[in-house]
């Protein structure tokens, strides 16, 4: 028998407008009972206005063994990031 | 009686169910099942605290207005005897295993957010202010309470029997719920109290729902305990307030 209910992945949306965040995880026996659990533990502070629960186990995640050929690449492609537009400086908010 | 004494008595009565049973709720932090539960169990007795101190709040503005003085909130939670608290029987029955806690709170919640919805009405105020406030915490409260008594019921042969014995024997402490004594009934009458005899066949209809689909039995109409509104207590009350009172009587007015 299973002792330990399973993993789920928290997401909180905490405004109008503004995608979910991941917040953390915790333990339910179930969905409805992850999005319970979730409001207790992540929204008493007002901090939400919308709840995703994503069962831990049906996260597909990039390996830590991999970091080196799927992001090293891009490290010395500085062209890549759009900071060599001279901007004029009535621009804001840039 | 003055009127401000009969609402005065039946502030406490609100006041007093709630701050036993947070008292209660507040027993299980760091011996919950699981730290989500543990978590998610005691907000609701921080909810049911917060709505204590409004209704002890306003006690203590109307004892003053027939008194020589108003106590504090301290004063009303901490520094009375056993005799003198009007809460419910329900509230002061120990939290014993999860099933008989969340029992408990099941029938406590149906009839919290009915009576409130109702309170919300009321010809006073501010009665009516404080009952709005705490109706929105009390509606997830009962959804909590309603999905685990479910969930018990529903699961495993050793949860359905422990929800289904604890339903049973907290199921004579619902009766008081429902009564309406001579200080309510002049309350009532003013509109400012709840008619809770009319509360009744709501709560049967919600609870018996609810154990249903539980595939738990509801208990038949038996004998009920009563008592609380009266001061009468079950020996459980002296208990819990030897505790829940011993920083107070040892340190009294202290502040921190």
């Amino acid at each position: 028998m299973q002792v330990e209910w399973p993993l789920w992945e928290i997401f909180i949306r905490s405004q109008h407008g503004l995608a979910h965040k991941h917040v953390g995880s915790l333990h339910a026996a179930d969905a409805e009972m992850a999005i319970k659990n979730a409001r207790d533990v992540y929204t008493r502070r007002n901090e939400g206005v919308s709840i995703w629960v994503v069962a831990s186990a049906d996260v597909s995640a990039s390996a830590p063994g991999e970091k080196e050929p799927l992001f090293e690449p891009a490290n010395s492609k500085v062209y890549r990031h759009p900071t060599f537009f001279p901007m004029p400086d009535e621009v804001k908010h840039i | 009686m003055t009127s401000d004494a009969l609402l005065f008595d039946y502030l406490l009565r609100l006041a007093d169910s709630d701050l036993i049973l947070a008292q209660h709720l507040g027993e299980w932090i760091g011996h919950g099942p699981v730290l989500e539960e543990d978590i998610a169990l005691t907000n609701v007795g921080l909810d049911l605290l917060g709505q204590a101190r409004l209704w002890f709040g306003y006690a203590g503005e109307v004892e003053a207005r027939f008194a020589s003085r108003g106590r504090s909130e301290d004063e009303l939670a901490f520094l009375r005897d056993a005799s003198a608290y009007r809460n419910l029987l329900l509230a002061e029955q120990p939290n014993g295993n999860y099933a008989q806690t969340i029992a408990r709170q099941f029938y406590f919640d149906v009839w919290h957010q009915l009576l409130l919805a109702q309170l919300a009405h009321s010809r006073d105020a501010r009665v009516a202010e404080i009952a709005a406030k705490g109706w929105k915490e009390v509606r997830y409260h009962v959804e909590r309470s309603a999905a685990w008594v479910i969930r018990l019921g529903d699961g495993t042969g050793e949860s359905h029997a422990k929800i289904q014995s604890a339903i049973d024997d907290l199921w004579m402490y619902t009766g008081e719920m429902f009564e309406a004594d001579a200080t309510e009934r002049t309350l009532i009458a003013e509109g400012i109290a709840c008619d809770a005899p009319a509360l009744a066949a709501a709560w049967h209809e919600q609870v018996g729902a609810v154990l249903e689909q539980a595939t738990l039995i509801t208990p038949a109409l038996a004998w009920m305990q009563s008592g609380g509104r009266r001061g009468v207590h079950t020996e459980h009350l002296g208990h819990l307030l030897a505790e829940m009172q011993s920083l107070q009587r040892a340190y009294p007015g202290v502040r921190w």
